[in-house]
């Protein structure tokens, strides 16, 4: 049995089919091959999979493709500009060497846009808090800290 | 390039690889799909120990999509994953080397040992086909814990009833024996060092390829070195020709040694892709990353220190028990001994030293490196066992340790290694002015006003690394040389195109590389390019761990530009009609000595590919080097640790609250890469010391399989780093004076918490506590110390 679903992903109208129990992360990753939403776990505890749901950040992996439907799904390929630059979070990543494998990058880019759009003159403790919901193995976060701090300067926020 | 421009090297410039992962665009192995794709599903082993009597496929192979079903039966003429590193035991005879089955065949030995694979359309069916397999299991008593397992009366093995895998010792025992017989205090201490479970955030991923076409294999794996992989899989386990599979290892989502393996699940894979006849593709799920991923640490220490009136360390004594878990894992037998005992001089001239170490099969995940690899349980417990005899001896714990650091180089330490350079008073009196030291005390008193414990901890560490000279590995039982590969191949325009033996999983090779090349070539950044981690492109290679890299992978790159270099001089020599003598290589130019004649690298480099004015009876040509390079020595870099936390003693939470190194990498490259690897390392060795704690209960069971259970650091647990790299003492024996940085962090911090916790709790009567210092843990030492 599947089910006809009709919702935006990256300002674009998508039609699937998808089985009622199929994840968004699935739908996006397998059907949709949009690869730049991870899967780095099976408990909604990385965040990897991390991506805005009419604008809010969401764990897709919590999400069932079902429920985007008529809804509105920006994933990390949706906030990179088409013209070779970046947004401003992801060039922050970048210049304080914010991400080394590059796996929870994604998923923390989507989280940091959602906690910087969201929460203006964010302090450190705040950032710290904020993205306590995605793992990241490599950094330390140190930089991913200094990289949210920076990005929410180049935001105005 | 006419003028010179300053130097990459030292300069933190950005990563060219990072455009691709902060859009999305990497590609791990779950990103790729092949034509015809399938998938595959482990059924694994939900008990510690048992006797498969019998196994029921039929009706999975029935089920919905099933392609094929495959059980330990199936695989028979498959040899077992294989051991790289023969540790022979004290008497002489050779460590026990059980088969390690790609699925298990009549036994499972740990829970989530492989019991069956079914390969399916999707995924979603193979995992419901499996659901179908019935599988009758006789249960036997499981061997769990690491301290006991050799008067354990149950067997992991049957050729090792005590499950004794080797007793191993170095070090001259009468000799300590002697110091201790004459020693003015000695400082005695027992200590476990936790076991863990690595959590690189990619899965562990396969997907597997058979071509009918021309008869090969090609493998796209989450590897950290895939001509090893290639290497065992192919000579080892399946006999397949070498030069007939394809090993790819792409973007690679963090490694920290556990992607360093020859797992059975790429095995298996790669062994049924020509039965099944389609490619076939497999992704971890994180539960099964805890169950199977290789564990780390897990050692039962018990260590003696000898002093004299002074404070001089006479002589130190160890004995370990090491966990290796069910079956060797690929490097599993080297940690606690080759990579761990032979740390245990430290920063240190202690006379004498002897470990032995008692390494144990158990019913659990095999156990092998996880970053640092042995010289993190090495550090701990010699870092504590100074600590303890500074408090003990009422001497300043810093000063302890200034009174016993080696100052003459080279050093033979008596476990084995010859330390070139260091210069470890340098970095202890620059992270003490950096953690502002002298603060310390009016900063506890003001936390004592808030009710809370303050402490500080010290840890000076030193690591071996540019992991290794083969001959020296070689004699310590390696079954494998230690070198690494290099290609530099020049294109007619000039850009080049650089191939590594080792691999990137996060830590800038990319970049860093192309800085080395370009600063040496004198060309632009962008103009130099670095491929790695696919041995149909790459010619050799070693691959990266062991804090190898750059000092080794990075040493053969600057031997092949050298021969380039020296090539280029004989071409422009010829155009430029001088002798090759008379023809110098600097800034992008070949230019004869004290004239202006000269040829741009891009002019040489087009010479080379359209030879119609050239030496051809002498000089081949095409400009495009190889070369291999074999370390003299292992590398040592070092450096000084301190921690500062805040204890509640209502609660028992610890708080890091400050957190300084001051490390001696050598020469660095990039600094900003540098200090993300210290940082990194940081995060994972102060989770190994208050959060992270990998545990199984009596029958075996993973009691911490889900990130609900194994506690991560996350951003909020971690406070930010006071970091800085020293100018540092250049490596004596390596083109570029490099020591390597990846595993410093993980190897310094863990003692250094620990230290900072039992600091804050001397004054109520604590000694001593084991990693992790959870708030359970501490709130229970605070009770039982009022009692």
């Amino acid at each position: 049995m599947s089910v006809t679903i009709q919702l935006s992903v990256n300002r674009r109208s998508v039609t699937a089919e998808v089985s009622p129990d199929t994840l968004l992360s699935h739908l996006l990753r397998e059907q949709l091959r949009l690869t730049g939403t991870h899967i780095g776990c099976d408990t909604s505890s990385c965040g990897a999979c991390t991506v805005h749901l009419d604008g809010r950040a969401v764990k897709s992996c919590t999400v069932l493709a079902a429920q985007a439907h008529g809804h509105e799904v920006t994933t990390i390929e949706g906030v990179t500009p088409a013209d070779g630059s970046l947004h401003p979070m992801q060039a922050a990543f970048r210049s304080c060497h914010g991400l080394q494998c590059g796996f929870c990058t994604p998923g923390m880019v989507m989280a940091a846009i959602d906690l910087v759009t969201h929460r203006e003159h964010a302090t450190e403790e705040q950032i710290r808090t904020g993205l306590e919901g995605n793992l990241c193995r490599c950094t330390g976060y140190h930089n991913i800290v200094k990289a949210v701090a920076q990005a929410a300067k180049a935001m105005g926020r | 390039m006419s003028a010179a421009r300053a130097p990459l090297i030292g300069q933190s410039v950005e990563r060219k690889e990072d455009y691709r992962f902060v859009t999305g665009a990497g590609q791990y192995t779950d990103d790729i799909v092949l034509p015809q794709q399938s998938y595959a599903y482990f059924l694994r082993s939900p008990h510690a120990h048992a006797r498969i009597r019998a196994i029921d496929v039929a009706p999975a192979r029935a089920a919905p999509g099933v392609l094929a079903v495959f059980t330990g039966k199936d695989l028979a003429g498959v040899g077992g994953l294989p051991c790289g590193w023969l540790i022979k035991s004290l008497d002489g005879t050779p460590m026990k080397e059980p088969k390690h089955p790609v699925i298990a065949e009549d036994r499972v030995r740990h829970v989530g040992d492989q019991v069956a694979l079914v390969v399916a359309d999707t995924a979603a069916e193979a995992k419901a086909a499996a659901a179908l397999i019935e599988v009758d299991y006789e249960m036997l008593p499981a061997v769990v814990d690491t301290a006991t397992a050799a008067s354990n009366p149950a067997r992991v093995h049957d050729i090792a009833p005590d499950n004794v895998c080797y007793t191993w010792g170095i070090g001259d025992k009468a000799a300590v024996d002697a110091a201790f017989a004459k020693a003015d205090h000695i400082t005695r201490l027992s200590l476990v060092n936790n076991r863990l479970i690595p959590n690189a955030i990619e899965p562990r991923a396969a997907n597997a390829h058979y071509s009918r076409a021309d008869d090969s294999y090609t493998l796209y794996v989450a590897n950290q070195n895939p001509h090893v992989e290639r290497l065992l899989m192919t000579a080892f386990v399946l006999g397949l020709p070498e030069h007939k599979v394809r090993v790819i290892a792409p973007d690679v989502g963090g490694g920290f040694g556990s992607k360093i393996y020859l797992y059975a699940e790429e095995t298996a894979l790669v062994w049924a892709a020509k039965r099944v006849g389609r490619p076939i593709k497999w992704t971890a799920e994180r539960s099964e990353s805890f169950l199977t991923d290789a564990h780390g640490r897990d050692h039962v220490s018990k260590a003696e220190l000898a002093l004299d009136r002074s404070g001089r360390f006479l002589a130190l004594r160890v004995h370990t028990t090491a966990n290796l878990g069910a079956y060797l894992s690929t490097f599993g037998s080297s940690i606690p001994t080759i990579l761990h005992a032979t740390l245990l001089a430290g920063q240190y001239a202690t006379a004498a030293i002897y470990c032995e170490v008692q390494a144990v099969f158990t019913n659990t995940a095999p156990v092998d490196a996880y970053r640092g690899a042995g010289r993190p349980e090495a550090t701990y417990l010699l870092e504590r066992i100074v600590e303890q005899a500074a408090r003990e001896l009422k001497i300043d714990p810093a000063e302890l340790r200034r009174r016993n650091f080696i100052r003459k180089f080279p050093y033979n330490t008596p476990v084995g290694l010859t330390y070139d350079t260091g210069d470890y008073e340098a970095t202890l009196k620059r992270v003490l002015e950096l953690a502002d030291v002298k603060g310390f005390p009016a900063r506890k008193a003001a936390s004592a006003q808030r009710g809370l414990l303050r402490g500080i901890g010290y840890s000076c560490y030193i690591e071996a690394c540019g992991i290794a000279p083969s001959a020296i590995a070689g004699a310590l039982g390696a079954r494998a040389g230690l070198f690494e590969a290099g290609e530099v191949r020049v294109h007619p325009t000039g850009k080049v195109t650089v191939f590594t033996g080792s691999h990137s999983h996060g830590q800038g090779h990319e970049t860093t590389f192309a800085q080395v090349v370009a600063d040496r070539l004198g060309l632009a950044l962008d103009d130099v390019d670095i491929q790695h981690g696919d041995t149909g492109k790459v010619l050799f290679g070693m691959g990266t761990y062991g804090s190898r890299s750059l000092a080794v992978g990075g040493s053969a790159i600057v031997k092949a530009v050298d021969k380039i270099i020296a090539k280029g001089r004989k071409i422009a020599a010829h155009l430029l009609e001088a002798g090759d003598a008379d023809v110098e290589f600097a800034n992008g130019e070949f230019r004869v000595v004290g004239t202006d004649r000269k040829k741009s690298f891009a002019e040489v480099a087009l010479a080379a590919y359209v030879p119609h004015h050239y030496p051809l009876d002498r000089l081949e040509p095409g400009l495009n080097e190889n070369a291999f390079y074999d370390p003299p020595n292992f590398t040592f870099p070092a450096g000084s640790y301190v921690c500062e936390v805040e204890v509640d003693p209502e609660t028992g939470a610890v708080r890091v609250d400050r957190f300084t190194a001051s490390d001696d990498f050598g020469n660095v490259v990039n600094p900003m890469i540098v200090e993300g690897q210290v940082h990194g390392g940081l995060a994972q060795g102060i989770g190994q010391a208050l959060l992270e704690a990998c545990v199984y209960n009596s029958d075996g069971q993973l009691l911490t399989g889900s990130y609900s259970d194994y506690a991560m650091p996350r951003a909020d647990h971690l406070p930010a780093f006071r970091v800085e790299t020293a100018k540092g003492t250049p490596c004596t024996h390596n083109p570029l004076g490099v020591k390597g940085c990846g595993e410093a962090g993980a190897i310094g911090s863990p003692p250094a918490v620990i230290n900072a916790v039992l600091d804050a709790l001397a004054e109520r009567g604590i000694t001593s506590i084991d990693m992790p210092a959870t708030p359970y843990r501490v709130w229970q030492a605070l009770q039982a110390a009022r009692r």
